[in-house]
């Protein structure tokens, strides 16, 4: 994990991947649209509507799995020093947000014609809310210093604090009394999805991850080059204090 | 046709999530790539106008 704390050699993986996530992004995405909306059967209960779950689930998923992965980026960067897990955690954070806001809207349109309502205060709605807020305050934060080194330490801590959340997001169908169903995919008895809908929603999870990897490298590579370009401004402005001190 | 797009009486609530969704998805891939690019020829200008003895200890010089 070290040999990719150098910012060089984080580049030249993340340009190898690159290809296969991009290409697999599409494949999945554009196959899974198309079943999901065209051939997926209308579910006996849900009718038509069911096809939002093709979106709001796989939304949901990545919004608490890159939220995970932004917190054990910051654990790494905390701990170990990491010269490039700030910045993929830094580069996660707006990703994780989308995917936050876009499970929070889908499931608005999904609650008003199955539950007569767009949002209820019950335990599951209002922790996504949550996250969606802990995504945004951890962004704020990173602009919050001037001083990126003290940005990113107080970004990786919130990161951690806010990681309490996940678990809370994922149990709270269980432990509270909700409108929101309980787990069908990830439950102790394996998924209870009829295969219909199963393939298509499993193309789209591997889609909306996939886009995920995408957009990091190029949001990575960003911050990669928007730090070295910090970095030499900052050397040539000692210089030039330098050069003013010495006449 | 008429009947896929009328999606069982849904359509305004399934096309409204597919629509947004894809929006913000492409619009942040869109914003993504350009700003990568944008910070990548910001750095290189940069480095080449380093004063050349600043360039020696290339091959390690991130940070």
């Amino acid at each position: 994990m070290h040999r990719f704390a150098n910012p060089t050699r984080f580049l030249k993986l993340a340009d190898a991947v690159l290809p296969w996530a991009a290409v697999t992004a599409a494949v999945t995405l554009g196959t899974g649209l198309v079943w999901g909306l065209g051939f997926a059967p209308p579910d006996y209960q849900q009718g038509d509507t069911v096809r939002i779950m093709f979106i709001h689930v796989p939304a949901a998923m990545m919004a608490m799995g890159v939220y995970v992965g932004m917190a054990i980026a910051s654990a790494t960067a905390l701990i170990w020093r990491h010269m490039v897990a700030d910045l993929i955690a830094k580069a996660s954070a707006p990703v994780g947000a989308v995917f936050c806001f876009i499970c929070l809207l889908t499931g608005s349109l999904w609650g008003k014609p199955m539950w007569g309502t767009w949002w209820v205060w019950d335990a599951r709605l209002t922790s996504v809310l949550i996250l969606f807020f802990i995504y945004l305050g951890y962004m704020a934060l990173w602009q919050a210093f001037e001083d990126q080194a003290k940005a990113a330490r107080a970004a990786a801590i919130l990161a951690l604090v806010g990681a309490v959340n996940i678990p809370i997001i994922k149990f709270s169908v269980e432990w509270w009394n909700t409108l929101h169903q309980p787990a069908s995919l990830i439950t102790m008895k394996g998924p209870t999805i009829h295969s219909s809908m199963l393939w298509p929603l499993l193309l789209m999870i591997i889609g909306f991850a996939a886009y995920y990897l995408t957009v990091l490298v190029y949001r990575v590579r960003a911050e990669i080059h928007l730090r070295r370009s910090r970095q030499i401004r900052l050397e040539a402005a000692d210089r030039h204090a330098a050069m003013q001190a010495a006449e | 046709m008429i009947e896929f797009l009328h999606m069982g009486g849904y359509a305004p609530y399934i096309w409204t999530s597919y629509g947004i969704a894809l929006l913000l998805m492409a619009g942040l891939l869109v914003q993504s790539v350009r700003q990568a690019r944008a910070a990548t020829r910001e750095s290189e200008a940069l480095k080449a106008l380093r004063p050349r003895r600043r360039r020696q200890r290339q091959g390690s010089d991130d940070e």
